[in-house]
């Protein structure tokens, strides 16, 4: 069954439920292997969900339905957010999360393409963009009306690629393209190595129509994704300020947080306070 | 005292032909006639259309056909995406950039998920005398490590034209050379191209010339010279460098006295290597001359004055040929 087709008023109560439920299944994930990449799923995740549950138009049943929007994760490293969010749409089983990262998991640490629902192999950054482009330029010229969502980050705004790619969207005037730029201010080395502001002007001057937000607000991913619907002849650009660790103390504290390790006991103390914390807002 | 060969202008006629009757830009043409029955097929080129050949399918589908300008990541990456919704892009630049810029995106966003995607790379090995930064000399060793990768070096106007058609029909990535502009017409029309079958093209019993790409067009005229001197040379044309024909070349190398490989590429790496790799394998002993350019870069120049320097021409041929009797 077609979900988001068309699209309904967004319930934000219900998009944060969704939300706190990809955090749920990224905790189980990470507690398996004893660490992921966490820090950077758990700030994506309000994202994720607002895409998989009130924007993008698929078959949860038929992940290769040819009219469907297209979610690319450039960063591959986020894969545990992408497994989230494809275990609470029905496209992976929920009991299989537990296997992140295991080997012969399906639930890899950094995506290939070989799991449903994934759209490229993302992990060599600077890959996403140009793809997205040349998935958005194919289902144009096939009359398709289905839209390109890509995700990308600010370290992997470092890779040449991604504005040779940037340029062309503008040039080929793809509004059917919306790239989401989580700028969590990590990279591989810590805090981001190489200054990439002002990112919002960068995207604005290579020719895109930019938002600027919050990305762990869900008012306003929903709003900016409206402003994106927009048939203006340019693609768009979210900038989402994202929290790394979002919604789970210990880990937005934490300083480990491109790669976060700890053992199994701490893992049990970590879910028990996200569980109480999103108990006590309810 | 004649004047001296002067470095060709950016798109003269680089393939230095051997008196043979020529046609132009066969890989355009058949690019073109494709597209009138197959509307999947979309062109890119990142400016280079004029200079790889691909104006004919440009003029005849503007609508299908992408500029993305200097950028040869984006030209990979963006057909991988057209190939990702179902159709076939022919992505054409040259081949120092097709490999040593863009080589991830040809790997990674290509050849891993087996996209349908086709690279056409101009100024092959030593075809150009803008030295080594547009001298794709070592392009075959590169792309020959891509699992997945299919790759053709066709040694004239007939084979690119029906290897053009072969790759549009084959799924999955390919990577081949271009010989552009005017290009010589080497083989027979009865010719069939198959990817993945090396060809022999005439019988000998003293020396096997293994050869690819243009330097086929060469070991055929070197097989003429010699005949006259009652040398019987045989010659193998392996156009695909990958897969390999790995059966034609052994049993093609276990009939012949002396073995030559002959390729318009450096001897590491490429059809040189291939066969000596094919030979160990398949317990052929058989001693292996190597023709092809030598592990350096190489300056600018005339093509025909560093052909005959690097040693990658019929005479070149001849005089191994010779020093092995």
């Amino acid at each position: 069954m077609l979900r988001n087709s068309p699209p309904g008023d967004a319930d934000i109560g219900t998009l944060e439920g969704r939300a706190t439920n990809l955090r749920r299944h990224m905790l189980t994930m990470a507690r398996g292997q004893g660490a992921g990449y966490i820090g950077q799923g758990l700030g994506i995740a309000d994202t994720l969900a607002a895409l998989y549950f009130h924007e993008l138009r698929y078959d949860p049943s038929d992940v290769t339905w040819a009219e469907r929007d297209r979610f690319l994760l450039s960063t591959g490293h986020y894969s545990i957010a992408l497994w989230a969010a494809l275990a609470e749409a029905g496209i992976l089983p929920v009991n299989e999360l537990s296997t992140y990262g295991a080997d012969d998991s399906r639930l890899e640490m950094s995506t290939l393409d070989t799991t449903p629902g994934v759209e490229l192999i993302g992990g060599s950054l600077g890959h996403g963009l140009g793809q997205a482009v040349g998935q958005a330029l194919g289902l144009r010229l096939q009359k398709s009306v289905a839209r390109v969502f890509v995700e990308l980050s600010d370290g992997e705004m470092q890779e040449g690629s991604t504005w040779e790619a940037a340029m062309s969207a503008s040039h080929f005037k793809l509004d059917g393209l919306v790239a989401l730029v989580d700028c969590n201010g990590i990279q591989a080395d810590g805090p981001v190595v190489l200054d990439m502001e002002p990112v919002a002007d960068k995207w604005r001057a290579f020719g895109w129509d930019v938002s600027e937000i919050d990305g762990n607000d869900m008012n306003a991913i929903v709003g900016a994704l409206m402003l994106a619907r927009s048939q203006n002849g340019k693609p768009t650009a979210i900038i989402l300020r994202t929290l790394p660790g979002k919604g789970v103390a210990r880990i937005e504290a934490s300083e480990k947080a491109h790669f976060f390790r700890v053992d199994v006991k701490e893992w049990d103390g970590i879910i028990a306070d996200f569980e109480q914390s999103v108990g006590a807002k309810q | 005292m004649s004047a001296p060969a002067r470095t060709l202008a950016m798109g003269q006629d680089e393939a230095v032909a051997g008196g043979r009757p020529s046609v132009e830009a066969p890989f355009g043409r058949a690019l073109a006639k494709l597209g009138q029955t197959r509307p999947d097929i979309v062109g890119l080129t990142a400016d280079l259309g004029k200079y790889t050949d691909i104006h004919p399918f440009r003029d005849a589908f503007p609508d299908r056909f992408f500029n993305v300008g200097m950028a040869e990541q984006n030209l990979v990456a963006v057909a991988a995406g057209l190939a990702r919704t179902g159709l076939v892009p022919f992505a054409t630049t040259y081949g120092v950039f097709a490999t040593r810029r863009a080589f991830d995106f040809v790997a990674i966003a290509c050849a891993h998920s087996n996209l349908n995607v086709k690279i056409i790379a101009g100024l092959p090995g030593l075809t150009t005398g803008y030295g080594g930064t547009h001298q794709a000399i070592e392009d075959l060793a590169l792309m020959r490590m891509i699992p997945g990768l299919t790759i053709i070096d066709p040694c004239d106007a007939t084979e690119i034209e029906a290897a053009t058609a072969a790759i549009a029909d084959h799924q999955g990535p390919v990577y081949m050379r271009l010989l552009r502009g005017g290009v010589p017409v080497v083989l027979d029309p009865s010719y069939t191209f198959e990817i993945g079958k090396a060809v022999t093209l005439r019988d000998g019993k003293d020396v096997g010339i293994v050869s690819t790409g243009l330097m086929t067009e060469r070991a055929l005229d070197a097989a003429d010279i010699l005949a006259k001197r009652g040398v019987a040379v045989a010659v193998l044309h392996v156009p695909t460098i990958k897969p390999f024909d790995v059966e034609a070349v052994a049993s093609f190398c276990a009939g012949v006295d002396h073995v030559l490989t002959a390729e318009n590429h450096v001897v590491v790496g490429g059809l040189g290597s291939l066969v000596v790799e094919t030979l160990f394998d398949s317990g052929v002993g058989k001693k292996v001359t190597r023709v092809g350019l030598p592990d350096r870069y190489i300056e600018c120049g005339s093509v025909p004055t560093l052909q005959a320097r690097y040693g990658i021409t019929t005479e070149a041929i001849v005089a191994k040929i010779g020093a092995l009797q």
